[in-house]
């Protein structure tokens, strides 16, 4: 079987004979390790006193940010929060706002 | 043994595709190649082969699933011409940056506007950028054998490139010509089976395939596609040394006729090739050093081989089947200057433009043509660039 490709490797300073023919990559999972994160102009923000844990916002995350173990919601995963403010809008305690910048 | 038979080029590379049996060929009908996904559904439909005919609802479509069913690890095919061509615009250019070993039969055909359904070079020469190799063949049996060797050069491992093998609409696409038929296990020995190392289907492994590279990336992924591109002029050669052995035909990167001792030479591409070949040989009949060098592989340029070739000659004209509007001479025109110049050639070149939209291109033309080298030659002329041959006026 062939090699997964190890991503960590290909970076802004890769050499172009580092780089995979037509830019493939092999082995899967590999959005996890690409920082999306810093595209966001809005950051969400977690109020943990009003938030009463019941999973409305989970699910209408386009980018899976709002990870959940063991029938709880955590903190936001920013590295791949994107800040379009879905969460926000389908809260309905008022837990999540908005704040302007990364 | 090889079969001797009559046939288009249409005919010529439907019989191919038989031959070679692929996994996939999404297609729209597009005159003058509308025959050849026409030919390869009764193929199909006969039993005589078990290709997956994708019928799309336009070319934009018919590249995109061509190049989804290639990614997915088959070997997949589609055939065109002009607009049609050019509706995949958009999809050529990501099939060669992913990579993706596609054969494309190209029948040529003017582009649209004014609507013309005949024979000049503008839907490929349009595609020249687009990261595709092109080999333009004269006759049905050079598009016959053209497309036999197109997978083995596409899928060559130091390749992974998009192919387009041209042929002249009309002109060899649809007249009937003599051809010799290579058995169908000898071609299919000669092409193999297509086994790549990672595709979209494979299990075992997912991939992901064209993914975002903005300027970080972007330049370095077109440094490999170019990479690529130079390995294919020794591919192609690699290939067609072993084709010669199943055939008894030798091609390279472009042919050359009566070139060794040529004072006078016409530079051409496809069909019009064999109309100029007559007049050299009138000409050599009369005592007049004329040869012809007719470019066989348009991508990857072979501007310095094709340069070398020329370093005898006194006067080049170099012939062009479709306009650039850069109103400073044609794709050939400008290419092939370009590597004369580095090459620091002192021979007159002269770029014409012939059979523009189907408009005949005769011997006593390329007579005229070389009546005008030798005046040029003769300094009894200056270089007429940029004429159109056969203009009304």
């Amino acid at each position: 079987m062939s090699q997964a490709t190890d991503i960590t490797k290909i970076n802004e300073q890769s050499p172009y004979y580092d780089i995979t023919p037509g830019n493939q990559i092999y082995g899967g999972g590999g959005s996890r390790k690409f920082n999306t994160g810093e595209w966001r102009t809005q950051t969400p923000v977690i109020d943990w006193d009003k938030c009463t844990q019941c999973l409305l916002c989970t699910p209408v995350c386009p980018d899976s940010s709002i990870p959940v173990k063991d029938g709880k919601r955590e903190d936001f995963d920013y590295d791949h929060c994107k800040g379009c403010g879905i969460c926000e809008r389908v809260c309905s305690f008022g837990a999540i706002t908005m704040k302007e910048g990364l | 043994m090889s079969i001797r038979e009559r046939m288009s080029g249409n005919e010529a590379v439907a019989h191919a595709i038989k031959q070679i049996n692929p996994d996939v060929m999404a297609a729209f009908p597009i005159t003058p190649s509308t025959e050849i996904p026409q030919m390869v559904s009764t193929f199909i439909a006969n039993g005589d082969i078990d290709t997956e005919f994708i019928p799309v609802e336009s070319e934009h479509s018919s590249m995109s699933a061509t190049m989804g069913a290639c990614a997915a690890g088959a070997r997949a095919i589609t055939a065109t011409s002009s607009c049609g061509l050019a509706f995949m615009w958009e999809v050529l250019y990501v099939a060669a940056s992913d990579r993706l070993p596609i054969v494309m039969a190209v029948v040529n055909r003017a582009l649209t506007g004014p609507i013309n359904i005949n024979c000049d070079h503008s839907d490929s020469m349009g595609a020249r950028d687009s990261g595709w190799i092109q080999i333009y063949a004269e006759n049905n049996q050079e598009a016959y054998d053209n497309y036999i060797q197109s997978f083995r050069i596409a899928e060559h491992p130091d390749v992974r490139l998009p192919f387009m093998a041209c042929q002249d609409g009309f002109i060899t696409s649809h007249a009937v010509e003599n051809i010799e038929l290579i058995e169908t296990d000898k071609v299919k020995e000669f092409v193999g089976d297509y086994n790549p190392e990672h595709f979209l289907l494979d299990a075992e492994m997912p991939m992901a395939i064209g993914p975002y590279a903005n300027s970080p990336f972007y330049m370095e992924t077109k440094m490999n596609q170019r990479l690529a591109m130079k390995n294919a002029k020794k591919v192609i050669l690699e290939v067609a040394a072993e084709f010669e052995k199943i055939s008894g035909r030798k091609y390279g990167l472009f042919e050359e006729y009566m070139l060794d001792d040529a004072d006078y030479v016409i530079v051409i591409m496809g069909s019009a090739a064999g109309t100029t070949k007559d007049a050299v040989d009138h000409l050599r009949e009369q005592g007049v050093k004329a040869g012809l060098l007719k470019i066989r592989v348009f991508r990857p340029f072979p501007g310095e081989e094709i340069a070398a070739a020329l370093s005898n000659a006194k006067a080049i004209a170099i012939m062009d089947r479709a306009e650039s509007f850069s109103a400073c001479g044609g794709p050939v025109g400008s290419e092939l200057k370009a590597a004369l110049f580095d090459a620091k050639s002192t021979a007159s070149t002269v770029n014409y433009f012939y059979g523009i939209g189907g408009r005949d291109y005769t011997v006593t033309e390329a007579l005229n043509v070389y009546q005008d080298l030798i005046d040029i030659a003769d300094g009894k002329a200056k270089p007429e660039q940029f004429k159109y041959i056969g203009l009304r006026k």
